[in-house]
């Protein structure tokens, strides 16, 4: 019935597109209409930009802009979130009326020009390639020739726990996975009612990040082929660590991001989070009650004296493929604007909530968040973690890996069964995926 | 005369056309092109080169009956159809079953706050699916379900707490038809009845089901068509519990080929399996019960 609907949707599209078509032709040999048009040398008519986002009060900061760029007017449409905003892009791309301006995570980035939906900026974009990181830089080329989109935020992981409970189990902030695993069978022995963490079926962005940390490369480009390689070697030690904790009780299997979690945060049933530099604000919205109790520390690392990290999460703003060459313009303007002037950026901070790729602009943050109000080394421990942060290439297919990384691990929590089995499940729906899409994938 | 006949007549032919049109129209626009575009998707796959970035990497391509092969050949959608079929099984029986008692219940002549009762049954029918379905999943959730003890999300409950959804938000609704239905009954009928000294019970069991027969049937095809369909209960108790895959029901698949995967064209072929599908198991049932509900006027 969905496609049903979507089809109605695109037939109409493709209905209104005819009658306009139509309208328009017999003007056309009208000579008086054409000077009007063209003539001024000066666009006469500013071009107007809409921008799909979900970062908050972004229509402040769009409106500072706006104030300063007449001829280029942009306007904020609101868009839930994560997978949903991807998959709503590309129905939108497809039936031909897509959005100018686009948040895309870096992960979802890959599937939107895969599917040509998105345009290649490297002419505009080059002027503010140093404003960012090499690897951030990487995850909007794709290793290519071209440009995708610019940054503007990312989301290198910590780990965040409970200061004051940590006291109370006597417990050492860990240094490594393996001493992580012994403080969560330490908690387990005090008390049957507190887990130190959680394993979440449902947050494969989170699971990737931890598999970049430990140097997982999921998917990676070997001439004109795709190698995918979810279950490498470091990916199943990720695995098989979690798959024991789970197995042996020592920490919970219940979702990140549902009420039940929630509750158990703001109760402080739950000691640790292994997260992204975002946290405070969703720490904030659903454990009100354990306000500065909460610290931020690296990452366990899985071997004494190492020190990486790795990204959950962040974006970058992409223009649509289908822009005419004078919004494309204005769109390249104003996202360089928006992700690199220092104005902005700060707009970013301080209005959106985000941790900005942009490196100027992760040096002015000296406040930590309001949340984190005891931590005064809040924002050098989030620059420490983004230096030492792996990331890798996403592949084109992201939303099918995510989705059975879902059903994998769901299923492998429900039947007790091996995790290192589920990440086999999930390369294997992966690499079918792109077979059936007709990507060209390296054995 | 003949003039005036004449253009009687005319206007006779031209007439039903103009009636039909508005009707026709939108039957064309709405219904009968879409489902073409959509059987025409259905037959389409995409071909990439390359690294399938970058322009002009993309082609879509006929793919003949492919997608239908791979729709059919596929073993999660058969699982997902086991899984509706029970999940149907249950709601079916219970749903109709508890919406023909209260009907029935409503409609015995001694019955106070009818009124009342009526209206809230009816109420949870008013409430959104979405919003009945997290109100539920925080019902179920064991760290914030009131009922300690019962795991409701487990892989062996889901099933019946998902259905329990539905029964809770469909009853009110084919209650009112049913009742609606009753109340269109001669009252004659009864006191016959009652003359021949048949209780309440055996009114009920003789004289309103029988008659009842035709909204019972038209209660239960509409119940089939949505369970089928169903989608929203499974989509919104997802993301709380690991016990729900993504190709849960028929439609659920549908959804993450199409939007998630991004792949319209098998989704598409899928859609028209799911929906003959359907269309067998509504017309199949109406075939099987005809002759009991209509014998007897036709």
């Amino acid at each position: 019935m969905r496609t049903n609907r979507l089809a109605a949707a695109a037939v109409l599209a493709t209905a209104l597109a005819a009658a306009g078509c139509g309208a328009s032709e017999p003007t056309q040999p009208a000579p008086a209409a054409q000077p009007q048009s063209s003539a001024p040398a000066a666009p006469a008519a500013p071009v107007k930009l809409t921008y799909w986002t979900w970062a908050p009060n972004m229509d402040k900061i769009v409106k500072v802009w706006n104030d300063k760029n007449p001829d280029i007017q942009v306007t904020v449409s609101k868009q839930a979130g994560g997978d949903d905003a991807a998959a709503k892009f590309l129905t939108a791309a497809k039936a031909g009326n897509p959005p100018q301006l686009v948040q895309a995570e870096y992960q979802h980035l890959p599937s939107f020009v895969a599917a040509d939906a998105v345009a290649d900026l490297s002419a505009q974009a080059a002027p503010v390639k140093g404003e960012f990181s090499e690897g951030l830089w990487r995850l909007v080329t794709l290793g290519t020739e071209g440009v995708y989109g610019v940054p503007q935020d990312s989301g290198p992981m910590m780990l965040y726990y409970r200061k004051d409970l940590f006291e109370k189990y006597g417990i050492e902030v860990p240094k490594t996975w393996d001493d992580y695993a012994a403080a969560a069978r330490k908690v387990r022995e005090q008390d049957k009612n507190v887990f130190l963490g959680t394993f979440s079926s449902k947050d494969p962005g989170s699971f990737a990040g931890l598999s970049q940390q430990a140097g997982g490369q999921w998917w990676s480009i070997a001439g004109e082929a795709w190698k995918v390689a979810i279950n490498d070697q470091a990916t199943t030690k990720v695995a098989d660590y979690w798959g024991k904790l789970v197995d042996e009780g020592a920490i919970d299997d219940m979702p990140y991001f549902t009420p039940e979690w929630n509750k158990a945060l703001n109760d402080g049933k739950l000691l640790t989070w292994p997260s992204a530099v975002w946290a405070p604000g969703v720490l904030e919205a659903n454990a009100p009650k354990a306000k500065g109790k909460w610290a931020a520390a690296p990452l366990p690392q899985w071997s004494a004296g190492e020190n990486a990290s790795g990204f959950w999460g962040g974006s970058a703003v992409a223009v649509s493929a289908k822009a005419t060459p004078d919004e494309k313009a204005g769109a390249a303007a104003f996202i360089s604007w928006l992700n690199t002037d220092p104005e902005a950026v700060q707009l970013l901070v301080k209005e959106a909530f985000i941790y900005p790729a942009s490196t100027k602009g992760t040096q002015s943050l000296t406040t930590p968040p309001a949340y984190f109000d005891t931590q005064a080394d809040f924002w050098q421990q989030a620059a420490q973690a983004a230096a030492t942060a792996r990331g890798f290439t996403f592949g084109p297919n992201v939303n099918a890996a995510y989705t059975a990384y879902k059903d994998a691990f769901d299923k492998a929590l429900a039947n007790k069964s091996s995790f290192t089995g589920a990440l086999k499940t999930m390369q294997d729906a992966t690499v079918a995926d792109m077979q059936k899409s007709g990507f060209t994938v390296a054995q | 005369m003949p003039s005036k006949h004449a253009r009687r007549t005319g206007g006779g032919i031209a007439a039903p056309y103009l009636f039909l049109a508005p009707a026709l129209v939108l039957f064309v626009v709405f219904l009968a092109l879409p489902i073409a575009y959509t059987i025409y998707l259905s037959t389409r796959r995409v071909q990439r080169s390359g690294l399938g970035l970058g322009k002009g990497s993309v082609r879509e391509v006929n793919a003949g009956l492919d997608n239908y092969a791979a729709a059919l050949s596929d073993a999660s959608l058969w699982t997902s159809w086991l899984r509706v079929l029970l999940y149907g099984l249950i709601v079916l029986v219970l749903m109709l079953g508890l919406a023909l008692l209260f009907a029935l219940m409503l409609d015995t002549a001694r019955v106070r706050l009818a009124r009342f009762s009526r209206t809230s049954i009816f109420l949870p029918f008013a409430v959104p699916g979405v919003a009945a379905g997290l109100m539920w999943g925080f019902l179920y959730l064991p760290g914030t379900t009131p009922l300690k003890g019962v795991d409701f999300l487990s892989a062996s409950t889901v099933l019946y707490s998902m259905a329990n959804v539905a029964i809770w938000g469909g009853t009110g609704f084919n209650m009112l038809v049913l009742y609606t239905a009753l109340r269109a009954i001669p009252q004659e009928l009864y006191e016959a009845a009652r003359m021949d000294g048949a209780s309440e019970v055996r009114i009920a069991l003789q004289v309103k089901i029988p008659i009842l027969m035709p909204a019972i049937i038209l209660t239960t095809v509409f119940s089939i068509i949505a369970t089928v369909q169903v989608f929203t209960e499974p989509t919104v108790l997802r993301p709380l519990t690991n016990t729900i895959p993504s190709d849960f029901s028929p439609l659920t698949k549908i959804y993450t080929d199409a939007f998630v995967r991004g792949d319209l064209y098998s989704a598409a072929a899928t859609a028209i399996v799911v929906a003959g599908i359907s269309l067998v198991l509504s017309f199949g049932f109406l075939r099987v019960v005809k002759r009991q509900a209509f014998g007897e006027s036709s």
